[in-house]
């Protein structure tokens, strides 16, 4: 009973953060919800058994996405009234679409097909069981090669960041690594030779 | 015979190597090493010929028939060279090398300032290599290959003065003319291939009794007999080649071409190939008497037709041409009355006296400085005495006057269309016997024309008439001498004889020839006999009808001409023959390429395949080049309606 | 008990919202981005929630790469995002149409 409260309270927490992220006017304000979002999210995800996910979901997308994304829209002068500017019109073919969606979705996925009855809830695992152990030692295993295909895509993407957000000032002063390394003795030193002088 | 082996490919390839370096040395080895090179090499086929014939004809040597070269081997038929050599085979070698290699010197006074002159050489070796290879196969592809290749030298050496474009559109006429023929010859080959499946002669030969009576459907419900099919369809070839009607239209034309090439190509050798062809043939032919009429009736037309066209002619070679078209179609009626020895002999007299009537017509054309118009020639007797006999002796021949050569081979094939029981042999008979009265009337107009009468060429002309030099007299007299004589000599074997031996078939109800040929008591006796027969008064009311209307009354002519205005414009366009190909078939031709040009290439396939579709893909993108706004939401709007609607089928096709 | 259906709706109406803001926000590409966000969520909290009933840790190990990309592609979006301010001085969506047939 406890748990289904736990999970009402929260899926109507998302739901309305959900429903801020979309609908507010300023961009940092529909940030912090999304952030609420993902706080009730990893709630509810807690409730699943996956307490790795939970915690990873909040670490990453909170602590580094969402900030991410709190700076850019800071650092971005955005004039939000011309860009919210259609949305009374747009807003019923949305919702229509939306609601559209969502109820063939529930015909789908509503408890039609996936009711208790359909599917059992699976015996709640004791308090020695580590999600995190249970998820490290098949993602190091079997996942292995797709775990280290996506180190290389945080790697190009954070590479790709970069590249694309760098820009260069003539007037800035840096070193050229590679002209320092292959500098030769030539280059640094020039051997002169002169009669020494006479003493007086 | 390993020995008579190696004589029969030397044969073959002295000319052709000749050839090759008269062709493709022509500037190292000059003029004289071209003509030296190539004359050597025909004549060494011409002396080879000569002991082939002693070993075949005088000796009686057994016939050699094999394969020296397979070219290659598809699905058990054999593409092979090879030789078959008969009494046949050695009469027509010798002929072809002889007037060839007369034909090599006399070039080499007529073409003596032409800047082509290896070219020249060149060519008319090949053509003899051309020529050999096809009397001497002994296997369809073979023979094709030979008619195919004198077709390509005739083409070459018609356009040889190619700068005129009056001989460029005489050997591409030649061209297309023959490639008719060619066609008809190529489905005759390939359904001798279907039917007896194999392109060997003896083979073939040997298997007609259990094709003859097969049937093929053609052109509709109509069971034809596979023979006549086959037999027909070989004659078509042998009409492009031999220029029987309606496939004649190019031989006049063809007289565009240097003289030489005239008498070798398009009078004594080259034109007899379909003539010699359907005599090779005579196993097949003999089988289908349909295919006789055919060749009879095709034959007769041509003899008499082609005759009258050679009275009204003022080209002096045009004249010339015309006989030998009138003459082919001699040879051909001697054909289709199975009178092939006939025919053959006709051929090879044929052969010696109209070469001596085309290189004496070429030696006046050189007398008198390339002007071929006869009514600016005339009492040349005087100025060319060698000429003037030689050309007596040839015309003489020409209409079949007694003891000469031509009188013992025509008079063979009017006695042999008499004695003919196949249809259409009595309209052959009356066109064959009025051809001999025409061929009188039109070969001593030219003859009177030129060398009698009143001299009517210019002032300048006239003080440069000389007599031709040796190179161009010594060939006129070596022809002259056979013309005279090789009927005589020959008339009672290949006639009355078994010349021919195997080489010839005839069916015992056919053979028309030899029943003429019972009453046969030497060549004397015959022609003793010609002066109570028709064909010898017909003759000689034509050259005294010559006489009268050219020598003693010139006036006459141009009366008839005026009063038969009418039969003169039918005579002087040859009936329209050109006219009328050229308005259905090149007309039709041009007009049906132009349709399809129009209709088929700009419209169709440029139109619609080619700027159709591209405008297609043009007017398509122009309308969904607005769905792509560039809006980013856009696009996001497309992706989510695509899932709202995957969604649905999903869940509605599932219920 | 919670069955795995109600997890199932929470995520189909999560969906829902992150395309009703697609669909009316489509001019900030910075909540466009967000709501791209939120789908990910809502596909994850599926997910998750087979994983849990059906016991089988490799729906976990799916958000996970999920998660994983999903930041790789917040980072570069934002990059772009960032790139294309600098160049326009705009995030404005109906003014990038360049790429218009």
């Amino acid at each position: 009973m406890i748990e289904k409260l736990i999970f009402y309270i929260f899926a109507i927490i998302m739901v309305f953060g959900a429903t801020m992220v979309i609908t507010v006017r300023n961009p940092v304000r529909a940030a912090l919800f999304l952030v609420l979002t993902f706080f009730a999210s990893a709630a509810i995800w807690m409730l699943l058994e996956a307490e790795f996910l939970a915690i990873t979901l909040v670490l990453v997308y909170v602590g580094a996405v969402m900030v991410l994304f709190l700076f850019v829209v800071m650092m971005l002068d955005i004039n939000t009234a011309l860009l919210k500017e259609g949305f009374i019109r747009y807003l019923p073919v949305g919702i229509g679409v939306a609601i559209l969606l969502v109820v063939m979705l529930v015909g789908v996925v509503g408890p039609e097909n996936f009711s208790l009855d359909e599917m059992a809830a699976p015996e709640r695992h004791g308090a020695d069981y580590s999600n995190t152990r249970e998820l490290g030692s098949v993602l190091y295993t079997v996942y292995v090669y797709p775990f280290e295909i996506a180190a290389v895509i945080l790697l190009v993407a954070i590479i790709a960041a970069i590249t694309l957000t760098l820009r260069k000032r003539p007037t800035t002063k840096y070193q050229n690594p590679d002209s320092q390394v292959s500098v030769k003795r030539d280059d640094r030193v020039r051997m002169v030779k002169m009669k020494s002088e006479e003493k007086k | 015979m390993n020995n008579m082996e190696n004589v029969y490919l030397w044969t073959v390839l002295a000319p052709l190597i000749g050839a090759i370096i008269a062709g493709l040395f022509g500037k190292r080895v000059g003029r004289a090493g071209a003509h030296w090179v190539t004359i050597i090499g025909v004549a060494v086929a011409f002396v080879l010929s000569a002991i082939t014939f002693k070993h075949m004809v005088i000796d009686g040597a057994e016939v050699y028939n094999a394969s020296v070269y397979t070219w290659m081997v598809s699905e058990g038929i054999r593409f092979e060279i090879g030789f078959l050599i008969d009494n046949l085979t050695a009469m027509m070698m010798v002929v072809v090398t002889f007037v060839s290699l007369m034909v090599h010197i006399y070039t080499v006074g007529y073409m003596h300032e032409d800047p082509g002159y290896q070219r020249f050489f060149s060519y008319i070796s090949l053509f003899t290599f051309s020529m050999l290879m096809l009397v001497m196969a002994n296997n369809f592809l073979q023979l094709f290959f030979g008619w195919e290749a004198v077709g390509l030298v005739s083409y070459l050496l018609i356009g040889f003065w190619y700068t005129r474009d009056t001989a460029i559109y005489a050997n591409l006429k030649a061209f297309l003319v023959n490639r008719v023929g060619d066609f008809g010859f190529l489905l005759g080959i390939a359904a001798v291939l279907m039917y007896f499946g194999s392109l060997d002669y003896a083979t073939v030969f040997g298997q007609v009794e259990q094709v003859d009576g097969q049937t093929i459907t053609l052109f509709g419900d109509n069971a034809w007999s596979v023979i006549t099919v086959i037999c027909i369809l070989l004659f078509i070839g042998a009409m492009g080649k031999s220029a029987q009607v309606p496939l004649h239209v190019w031989l006049p034309d063809s007289m565009e071409g240097p003289t030489p090439i005239s008498a070798l190509i398009h009078a004594a050798t080259m034109v007899t190939a379909g003539i010699f062809m359907v005599a090779r043939m005579s196993p097949l032919f003999e089988f289908s008497e349909t295919a006789l009429t055919v060749v009879l009736v095709i034959g007769a037309i041509t003899a008499l037709f082609m005759g009258f066209l050679g009275l009204v002619q003022n080209d002096i070679k045009r004249v010339v041409a015309y006989s030998t078209l009138s003459q082919l179609g001699y040879m051909t009626v001697a054909l289709g009355a199975s009178a092939y020895a006939a025919g053959i002999f006709h051929l090879m007299t044929h052969a010696f006296f109209k070469a001596l009537l085309f290189l004496a017509a070429g030696s006046v054309i050189i007398a008198m400085h390339h002007e071929q118009d006869m009514r600016k020639m005339g009492g040349l007797r005087k100025y060319m005495p060698i000429t003037w006999i030689t050309s007596l002796i040839g015309s003489l021949a020409l209409i079949g006057t007694p003891l000469f050569a031509g009188f013992y081979s025509k008079d063979s094939i009017i006695e042999a269309v008499a004695h003919s029981q196949i249809a259409g042999s009595g309209f052959a008979y009356f066109a064959v016997l009025t051809g001999v009265f025409v061929t009188a009337l039109y070969s001593f107009r030219m003859y009177f024309l030129v060398f009698h009468g009143k001299e009517r060429m210019d002032e300048h002309t006239r003080s440069h008439l000389h007599e031709t030099p040796p190179v161009v007299t010594i060939p006129l007299i070596l022809l002259a001498i056979p013309s005279v004589i090789i009927g005589a000599i020959f008339m009672g074997d290949m006639i009355a004889g078994d010349f021919f031996r195997e080489a010839i078939f005839v069916l015992p109800e056919h053979d028309a020839l030899g029943e003429w040929a019972a009453d046969f008591h030497g060549w004397w006796a015959m022609a003793l006999h010609a002066f109570v027969t028709w064909p010898f008064w017909l003759a000689a009311a034509g050259v005294f009808t010559a006489w009268f209307l050219y020598m003693k009354r010139p006036e006459i002519p141009g009366r008839i001409q005026a009063r038969f205005q009418w039969l003169h414009t039918l005579l002087d366009n040859k009936y329209y023959a050109d006219r009328f190909n050229e308005i259905v078939f090149a007309g039709g031709g041009r007009q049906l390429g132009q349709k399809l040009w129009r209709i088929g290439d700009v419209k169709l396939i440029d139109g619609l395949a080619v700027n159709g579709s591209a405008a297609l893909v043009g007017w398509f993108a122009g309308r969904i080049r607005h769905i792509q706004t560039g809006y980013l939401f856009h696009y996001a709007f497309a992706m989510i309606i695509g899932v709202v609607v995957l969604l649905g089928l999903f869940v509605f096709l599932n219920q | 008990m919670l069955a795995l259906s109600d997890f199932l709706i929470l995520g189909a109406v999560m969906f829902g919202l992150s395309i009703a803001g697609i669909f009316i926000n489509r001019k900030n590409i910075i909540i466009l981005l967000m709501a791209i966000e939120l789908m990910l969520l809502a596909v994850n909290m599926n997910f998750i929630a087979f994983s849990h009933f059906l016991g089988d840790t490799a729906g976990q190990v799916f958000v996970f790469f999920i998660l994983t990309v999903a930041a790789a592609e917040a980072a570069i979006g934002l990059a772009i995002l960032v790139v294309l301010f600098r160049n326009k001085r705009t995030i404005n969506v109906t003014e990038l149409d360049s790429m218009k047939g």
